[in-house]
C-alpha cells in the first residue's frame, strides 16, 4: 500500500469514529491552529522569505492576517452555522418540523498553491475543520521550504491522524488523486484544475477549483488617476505580481495612456524605492521556470517602466508595457509576475466586448468616478467578483464568497462560505404517525374527489411565519382532516 | 436540421445579446411554461400513460403540479432572489458597497430521465430560466412518448432563440456534451454521472448530479404498525417503485416484521384490490429490459416472496412483491431496484443495522418510522444520506424549502425552489470602494512597519464591525 493509501485510510478511520462531530473538538482543533499560526510566525516568515523573498511584514500583511481572522470568525460563529436551519412548511407539514441540517463530508483533499502557501493552504483548512472532516493537506511542493515546515510542525498541533500533511511533487499528487475523497479543494492554474475534475470525476466526488486568469483592469477616463494608479501599483506588484486577482493588464483610453505611465512609475518609486531590488519589501519569482516564463512574456512589447531582471536571484523589476497588442505575447496567458501590460481601448463599449471576447476571470476591476458605469460593468460582464476603485481588498470581506466563474473557478470559500461549501447541508422533514386520516387522499383506490383534494393540500405553499396565519392554518387544517375522515373515506 | 452544435451557437448568441437578463423575460417565459402544462394537461396525462402506465392521479400530482407548484413559487419569489445581497463588512470597507450578485451563468444543459420525464426535466428548468439562462434540454428517449410531447409543445411556448430541446439517445448525449455549457444539470445513474464529469471537466463546467442508491428504511421501536405500513405502502409502490427516493428496503426486528406483513398485506390490498394487474391506479415497468432486469433479481434473490410476485412480460407487469428472509448480500441487496420489490431485512439491533447503512454508499434518502424520538434522532446523528424523512416517505421533496439532491454516490448539489435558482447562478462578489480614506490606505503600502500592521490588524479584523461607526 502506498504512503498516500494509508495517509487516507487512517484519516477515514479517524473520521469514522465520530470524534469530529462535537462543536466542541472542531473548536479546540481551530484554537490549536490558531496557537500554531502565532507561535510559529518566526518559522513561518523564514520559509516565506526564503520561498519567495517577502519580507516578514509582507508575509504577515498577506498569509496570516488574514488566516487568523478566518480562524477567529469560525470559532465564533460555529454553533450558529453549525446549527439546524428552519425552513418554510406548506400546509400538510405545519406540525412538523422542517429543517436543514449541516453535516460532514468526510474526508477532504486540499491541494494548495505557492504562491500564498501558507493562506491558500489553511484558510479551506479552516472551513474544513469547521465543518466537521477529517482533511488532507498537499502544500504545494514549488514553495518547498513552507512545505517543508508545513509537514514539520502541523502535525505538533493538530490531530496527526484527522488532518496529516503529505508533501510531494507531481506523482504524489496523481496518487492522492486516485484515493477516494468525500471533496477535493484545489487552488492553482486552470490546466490542472482541468486535471483535477477529470480525477475526482472516478469517484464522483464534488470539487472547488479557486483557479486564475486574466483579470483585466479598467481605468475611465473620469476618475482620480493618481488614487487610482496608487491602489493598481500596490495590487499588482503585492509578491512580484503572483497573486490569483492581481490586475493583470490595464485597459484605458489612449490619451491617459502616459498619465497612468507616469503616475504608476511614481508609486513603484514610492513604494519599493529607485532600487526595488535591494529594497526588503518587494518580492522574487518562485524559481527560475517561472522567471524564464515571465521574462519571454515581454518579448514584442514596448517597455514604459522596468524591464531590468537578474536571473541569479529571479528577480524581475517592476515593469509596466505599453501600446500593448491584442495578439502580443504578454496577452496570451495569465502573466502572475511584475509586468503591467496597457492596452489603448475607446472607451467603456470596446472595454467591455474586448473583455467578454476572453474567458470570464477571476475579477474584473474598474476605476470610475461614474457610478453608472460602473452598474453598466457589473451588468455587462461576468467574472469570479468585480472590485471598483481598488485592488485586492475583497479578498478580506469574509462575507463575501471568494471564487471564480467559468475557466475561473467553480465553488467558493471564506467565512461561512468555506463552512458551507465543505458540508452536506441535508434536508430533513421530520413527521409524527398520528394525522393518519389525512393522507386517505393521496392513497389509491383514486377518485375526482380525493384529486382534487389533495392538489388543494399537497402542494400548496404557503408562509407560516406570522403567528394569526398559523392560527388559521392550523384551524384549517384540522378542518381538512375532519373532512377527509368523514367524507372521503366514505369514498 | 441543426447540428448540436449550431443549437449551442446559437442559444449562446442569444444569451450574449442580453434578452435573458431582464426580469420580465423570464417572468413571461415562466408564465408561458405554465400554460403549457395547464393547457395540455390531458396529453401529458395521455403520455405518461403510454410511457408508464402512470395513473392520471400520479401524473397530475407528482409530474404536472409539483411542477407547477415551482413556478408558482418561483414567479413569486425570483424577483427577491435577483436582488443584491448585501454583506456585513470590517472597519476599513464600512464606508464601500459590498454584495453579492446572482448573475446567470450562460448556456444550460438539463438532462431529464425516465422515471418522471416531464418533473426531473422541468422543474430544474423552473430554476434556469428564473436564474436567466439559456436552457438546452434532453429528455430521456426511454420514455418516448414524452420525450415526443416535449419536443413539440416547448419550442411552441417558449422562446425558440433561447430554449432548445434536443432528443435522441445515448450517443446523441454523448455527441452534445462535447459542446461546451455553463453548467450540466442531469438526473440519472451513476455509470452515466462518471462519464458526464469526465466531459465536463474538458471545459471546466460546473455540474449538478441528481443520482440514486438504494435508500434504506428503517421500521424500529414502538410504532404505529398500520400507519407505517400505508405510507410505506405508497412511498414504495407509488411509480410501481421506480422513484429515485423509494423506499429500497426495509431494515427492522424480526417481531417488527411479522407485524409489518399483514399491515402491508391489508394496506395493499385496500390501494390496489386483489388483482392488482386490473387496478388501474398501479403504474407499470417502463421497459421490457428494466421489467427482465428485476425479474432477475427476484430470481437471483435468495428470500421468499410472501406477498405479490405475479408478473406478466407482455405487460411490463410486476405485482407489489415483498419479499423475506435473505441474507445481506442477496441479489436483491446489491444494486438500487428500482421497481416495485421490497426486500424486509431483519436486524438484531439498532446499532447494527446503522452499521449496515453505513458500510454502504450514502442513499439519496433516510427513512425511520417510530414513534419515538431517541430512535429518529440516533439514526439521525450516526448515518449520512440526501435528505431525511421520519415517519412517511417521498415527501419531503414536495417542499420547496428543502434543497432536493444527494451527497456522496447519490449526487451532487441541489435544486428545488431557492435552491434551484442558486444553482443556475453565478454568486458575484461586487465591492464598490469610494475614493475617500485613500490615507487610511496608506496603512497597507510599502514601506511595512510594525506600526502600520497593528493598526490594520485592528480594522480589517471581522470584530471591528462594531457600533464605532
Amino acid at each position: 500500500m502506498s504512503r498516500e493509501q494509508l495517509v487516507v485510510q487512517r484519516a477515514r478511520k479517524s473520521f469514522q469514529t465520530g470524534n469530529t462531530k462535537p462543536l466542541e473538538f472542531r473548536v479546540h482543533q481551530l484554537r490549536s491552529l490558531q496557537r500554531f499560526v502565532s507561535d510559529r510566525r518566526r518559522d513561518i516568515a523564514e520559509a516565506v522569505k526564503r520561498d519567495l523573498g517577502k519580507s516578514e511584514h509582507g508575509t504577515e500583511l498577506f498569509e496570516t492576517l488574514g488566516l487568523e481572522g478566518e480562524i477567529s470568525l469560525a470559532i465564533e460563529k460555529l454553533a450558529e452555522w453549525a446549527a439546524p436551519r428552519p425552513v418554510e412548511k406548506n400546509l400538510l407539514t405545519i406540525s412538523d418540523e422542517v429543517y436543514v441540517q449541516p453535516e460532514p463530508l468526510g474526508v477532504v483533499l486540499i491541494i494548495g498553491a505557492w504562491n500564498y502557501p501558507w493562506a491558500v493552504t489553511l484558510q479551506p483548512l479552516v472551513g474544513a475543520i469547521a465543518a466537521g472532516n477529517a482533511a488532507v493537506i498537499k502544500p504545494s511542493e514549488v514553495s518547498s521550504h513552507s512545505a517543508k515546515v508545513m509537514e514539520e510542525l502541523l502535525p505538533q498541533y493538530l490531530d496527526k491522524d484527522l488532518y496529516p500533511v503529505v508533501t510531494g511533487g507531481v506523482s504524489e499528487t496523481q496518487e492522492l488523486l486516485k484515493q477516494r475523497f468525500d471533496h477535493v479543494f484545489y487552488t492553482g492554474s486552470s490546466t490542472v484544475g482541468k486535471l483535477v475534475m477529470e480525477a475526482a470525476a472516478r469517484h464522483l466526488t464534488p470539487v472547488t477549483l479557486e483557479l486564475g486568469g486574466k483579470s483585466p483592469c479598467f481605468i475611465d477616463r473620469n476618475c482620480d488617476i493618481t488614487v487610482a494608479c496608487r491602489r493598481i501599483t500596490w495590487g499588482k506588484f503585492v509578491n512580484c505580481g503572483q497573486t490569483c486577482i492581481a490586475p493583470d493588464y490595464i485597459l484605458c483610453e489612449p490619451s491617459i495612456q502616459s498619465r497612468v505611465v507616469e503616475e504608476i512609475k511614481k508609486r513603484i518609486k514610492e513604494f519599493y524605492t529607485d532600487n526595488p531590488k535591494t529594497f526588503e519589501d518587494y518580492g522574487r519569482i518562485i524559481n527560475q521556470r517561472h522567471f524564464q516564463r515571465v521574462m519571454a512574456l515581454m518579448e514584442g512589447s514596448t517597455v514604459a517602466v522596468g524591464g531590468d531582471s537578474d536571473e541569479s536571484q529571479c528577480y524581475i523589476a517592476p515593469t509596466v508595457l505599453r501600446d500593448v497588442t491584442r495578439d502580443s505575447k504578454v496577452m496570451k496567458e495569465e502573466i502572475f509576475g511584475p509586468l503591467l501590460p496597457i492596452i489603448t481601448v475607446s472607451g467603456v463599449d470596446e472595454a467591455i466586448q474586448f473583455i467578454n471576447e476572453r474567458e470570464k476571470p477571476l475579477v474584473v476591476y474598474v476605476f470610475s468616478n461614474n457610478n453608472k458605469l460602473i452598474k453598466r460593468v457589473i451588468a455587462e460582464t461576468s467574472s469570479g467578483a468585480l472590485l471598483a476603485n481598488d485592488c485586492l481588498v475583497h479578498f478580506t470581506v469574509s462575507a463575501l464568497p471568494f471564487g471564480g466563474v467559468g475557466n475561473s473557478g467553480m465553488g467558493c470559500y471564506h467565512g461561512r462560505h468555506s463552512f458551507d461549501q465543505l458540508s452536506h447541508l441535508r434536508s430533513c422533514l421530520i413527521k409524527q404517525l398520528k394525522m393518519e386520516g389525512v393522507n386517505s387522499m393521496r392513497y389509491p383506490p383514486h377518485t375526482a374527489k380525493k384529486l382534487g383534494w389533495a392538489r388543494f393540500f399537497l402542494l400548496k405553499q404557503v408562509n407560516v411565519c406570522r403567528l394569526q396565519r398559523m392560527a388559521l392554518l392550523a384551524v384549517m387544517a384540522g378542518l381538512a382532516a375532519f373532512v377527509v375522515q368523514r367524507f372521503l373515506l366514505r369514498g | 436540421m441543426e447540428t448540436h452544435g449550431q443549437v449551442v451557437d446559437r442559444l449562446r448568441s442569444a444569451f450574449r445579446s442580453g434578452v435573458t437578463v431582464p426580469e420580465q423575460f423570464r417572468r413571461a417565459q415562466l408564465t408561458r411554461l405554465m400554460s403549457m402544462l395547464k393547457d395540455n394537461e390531458q396529453q401529458i396525462v395521455n403520455a405518461l400513460h403510454k410511457d408508464l402506465a402512470k395513473p392520471k392521479f400520479e401524473a397530475v400530482l407528482s409530474e404536472i403540479d409539483i411542477v407547477i407548484n415551482e413556478l408558482h413559487h418561483a414567479i413569486a419569489n425570483f424577483k427577491s432572489w435577483m436582488q443584491p445581497e448585501y454583506v456585513s463588512k470590517n472597519l476599513a470597507t464600512k464606508l464601500d458597497e459590498c454584495f453579492v450578485k446572482r448573475e446567470p451563468l450562460g448556456v444550460v444543459l438539463i438532462i431529464g430521465a425516465w422515471n418522471y420525464p416531464l418533473q426531473l426535466l422541468i422543474l430544474p428548468m423552473v430554476g434556469a430560466i428564473a436564474a436567466g439562462n439559456c436552457v438546452v434540454i434532453k429528455p430521456s428517449e426511454v420514455s418516448a412518448a414524452t420525450d415526443s410531447l416535449i419536443a413539440e409543445l416547448i419550442p411552441k411556448y417558449l422562446s425558440q432563440d433561447c430554449f432548445a430541446v434536443v432528443s435522441g439517445g445515448a450517443e446523441d448525449t454523448k455527441a452534445l456534451l462535447q459542446n461546451r455549457f455553463d453548467h450540466i444539470f442531469y438526473t440519472g445513474s451513476q455509470t452515466v454521472a462518471r462519464s458526464i464529469l469526465q466531459a465536463a471537466s474538458v471545459h471546466l463546467t460546473p455540474v449538478t448530479l441528481e443520482l440514486g442508491g438504494k435508500c434504506p428504511c428503517f421500521i424500529y421501536g414502538g410504532v404505529n404498525i398500520r400507519a407505517a405500513a400505508r405510507r410505506l405502502a405508497w412511498a414504495k409502490f407509488f411509480n410501481a417503485g421506480q422513484s429515485c427516493v423509494a423506499p429500497d428496503y426495509v431494515l427492522c426486528l424480526p417481531a417488527t416484521r411479522d407485524a409489518l406483513l399483514p399491515a402491508l398485506r391489508e394496506a395493499l390490498e385496500e390501494f390496489y384490490g386483489k388483482e392488482p394487474q386490473t387496478c388501474p391506479d398501479l403504474s407499470r415497468i417502463v421497459s421490457p429490459r428494466h421489467w427482465r432486469r428485476l425479474m432477475e433479481l427476484l430470481k437471483k434473490s435468495s428470500g421468499k416472496v410472501v406477498v405479490g410476485g405475479e408478473s406478466n412480460e407482455e405487460d411490463k407487469y410486476i405485482a407489489p412483491t415483498v419479499v423475506v428472509d435473505m441474507s445481506e448480500d442477496d441479489a436483491l441487496m446489491e444494486e438500487e431496484i428500482f421497481g416495485p420489490i421490497l426486500p424486509i431485512l431483519t436486524i438484531e439491533s439498532l446499532e447494527k443495522g446503522i452499521d449496515f447503512i453505513n458500510r454502504k454508499e450514502k442513499p439519496l434518502a433516510l427513512y425511520v418510522f417510530s414513534d419515538e424520538s431517541s430512535v429518529v434522532n440516533t439514526v439521525l446523528e450516526k448515518t449520512s444520506s440526501g435528505g431525511f424523512c421520519s415517519n412517511d416517505g417521498i415527501v419531503h421533496m414536495t417542499l420547496p424549502g428543502l434543497p432536493f439532491g444527494g451527497v456522496g454516490a447519490s449526487g451532487w448539489g441541489s435544486y428545488h425552489g431557492r435552491w434551484g435558482f442558486e444553482t443556475f447562478s453565478h454568486r458575484r462578489a461586487c465591492m464598490l470602494r469610494g475614493w475617500a480614506l485613500e490615507r487610511l490606505n496608506g496603512l497597507r503600502y510599502p514601506p511595512y512597519s510594525d506600526d502600520k500592521l497593528g493598526w490594520l490588524r485592528w480594522t480589517t479584523s471581522p470584530k471591528s464591525s462594531c457600533s464605532l461607526m
